[in-house]
């Protein structure tokens, strides 16, 4: 994986990425699935997962080193304007980066655990806060359904009040925008593009089935490092 | 019953489409030209359910392959029948629970319910099933091409040239982020053309401008027919889908309502 980045950087050449590393600016890249696109069926196909993956997340990847370019010769120059224009971009492409890129680490093979209920400390608080895990299902299926348009529903962590949250955010707004102090443990994305091959207009069902390969383990992770 | 306290046609007792509440009707089917392809899910929670229909599934003015291969039949088939007849269903289950609304035709009915950007639940589906209803009759099969007389003159007023105009356009249904719509409308103050684009389902009525043309970017608009192509999608609406006819007929009704210059007296 590591090579092909490298090889890519070469052919790259004088593009974008290269331009902004010479000034030293961060340059974002499309990550790596640790699964093969057909890897989650039946209950996300192949096609989306491939399409999702390397159109929908890599098109987020380009325009946010784009914007973040134009960012930063608007703030060397001065101006102003252009850089509060620039923010609807930036939070619009730099967040679907982050939200996918938590998205595919959220998803897992059923035979590499997908699936599987959490265990220890993160179980233990979803029962304590939603009474059971089916209910914490239920929950976010509702919110998931029922939010208008483009969105994510997230299962996140209070940090500060060590609580567990249900929330829903608009187009690719991360979770911080609900609350600074949320972490994301969980997220599904219900934009149209997640599902529509495969599930057609009925989300509740791509809901229902994504259940199947959630990569608990990873939430648990996140879960134990901000609550020990 | 109260008779709607919001809506000044409130004595109106007849829903938009009497089809919908003629007694005489088909049991509960929608009145439409072409026979819609409805699902046995559907069809079960019909019978069951006794909602009564304020508004019905209009049709669009063509059949469902008419617009192929530029936007398929089962796009129509998904898109009208699912998305937007849901939409209708949704909103008639929620009419049949709140009658104060009862009484507007749609288009009150989207301004009393957006509320002034703090939109009540009813907002969302009435918005939707007037957008579609105005998109279907945007398009026409052997569409695209320009306009001409007056509303061309229009546009090379207020965009300079018609290319520019489409460039603009095509521009905006890119730059949109997340779900919504592109429209050209007429401002009703400024009192000359523009492009909008708004989210979800928001449209133009709102603010009290006149709607001349829309296109769906709700990604279950394109996304059957060309994945996550916008570009093309939206080349394709521009170049051999979009209904100048239509949108001259609503430019010509427009200026009724808006004063867009001296007309033109002859000199005896």
């Amino acid at each position: 994986m590591a090579l092909r980045t490298l090889v890519t950087r070469k052919a790259l050449g004088n593009s974008v990425a290269f331009r902004q590393q010479l000034r030293g600016l961060q340059t974002h890249t499309l990550p790596d699935l640790p699964y093969d696109y057909g890897a989650l069926e039946p209950a996300i196909s192949g096609e989306i997962m491939q399409l999702h993956h390397q159109k929908h997340h890599q098109t987020y990847v380009t325009n946010f080193n784009k914007a973040l370019e134009q960012l930063d010769d608007a703030i060397n120059k001065g101006d102003s304007p252009t850089v509060v224009k620039l923010q609807s971009a930036i939070k619009f492409n730099g967040g679907g980066h982050i939200n996918h890129s938590i998205f595919w680490k959220n998803l897992a093979p059923v035979r590499e655990g997908g699936g599987e209920p959490p265990k220890g400390s993160l179980g233990w608080a979803i029962d304590n806060h939603f009474g059971s895990l089916e209910a914490l299902v239920q929950k976010m299926n509702a919110d998931g359904a029922g939010l208008q348009g483009s969105g994510w529903v997230w299962l996140g962590l209070d940090k500060e009040l060590k609580r567990l949250v249900v929330e829903t955010t608009a187009n690719q707004d991360p979770l911080v925008t609900k609350g600074s102090s949320l972490v994301p443990l969980l997220g599904i994305d219900v934009w149209e593009h997640a599902y529509y091959l495969q599930y057609k207009n009925v989300r509740p069902d791509y809901l229902k089935n994504i259940w199947k390969v959630i990569n608990w383990k990873y939430a648990s992770d996140i879960y134990e490092k901000e609550c020990p | 019953m109260s008779r709607s306290a919001f809506c000044s046609s409130g004595s109106n007792l007849v829903p938009k489409t009497t089809e919908a509440l003629n007694p005489l009707n088909r049991p509960k089917k929608h009145h439409y030209l072409n026979g819609r392809q409805r699902t046995n899910l559907y069809q079960k929670n019909h019978r069951a359910s006794k909602v009564l229909a304020y508004y019905g599934l209009r049709s669009p003015p063509y059949k469902l392959d008419a617009l192929e291969p530029y936007m398929s039949q089962r796009t129509l088939e998904m898109h009208w029948g699912e998305h937007h007849g849901g939409y209708v269903d949704a909103l008639n289950k929620q009419l049949a629970k709140n009658d104060l609304l009862y009484g507007c035709t749609l288009e009150e009915l989207i301004k009393v319910t957006y509320n002034n950007g703090n939109p009540l639940p009813e907002f969302n589906n009435a918005a939707q099933v007037w957008n579609h209803d105005f998109f279907w009759e945007s398009m026409q099969p052997g569409g695209g091409s320009s306009p001409i007389l007056g509303l061309l003159q229009q546009i090379e007023k207020d965009f300079g040239s018609f290319t520019n105009f489409r460039e603009k356009f095509i521009d905006a249904a890119l730059k949109l982020f997340g779900s919504g719509w592109v429209w050209l409308v007429l401002k009703r103050e400024e009192k000359h053309l523009a492009i909008v684009k708004t989210s979800n389902a928001v449209n133009p009525l709102v603010w009290n401008d006149i709607p001349i043309l829309n296109l769906d970017m709700w990604e279950h608009a394109y996304y059957l027919d060309y994945k996550n192509d916008k570009a093309k999608y939206a080349n394709v609406f521009m170049n051999h889908l979009v209904s100048w006819n239509a949108a001259m007929a609503r430019m010509a009704r427009a200026q009724a309502f808006v004063n867009l210059g001296e007309p033109k007296i002859p000199v005896a």
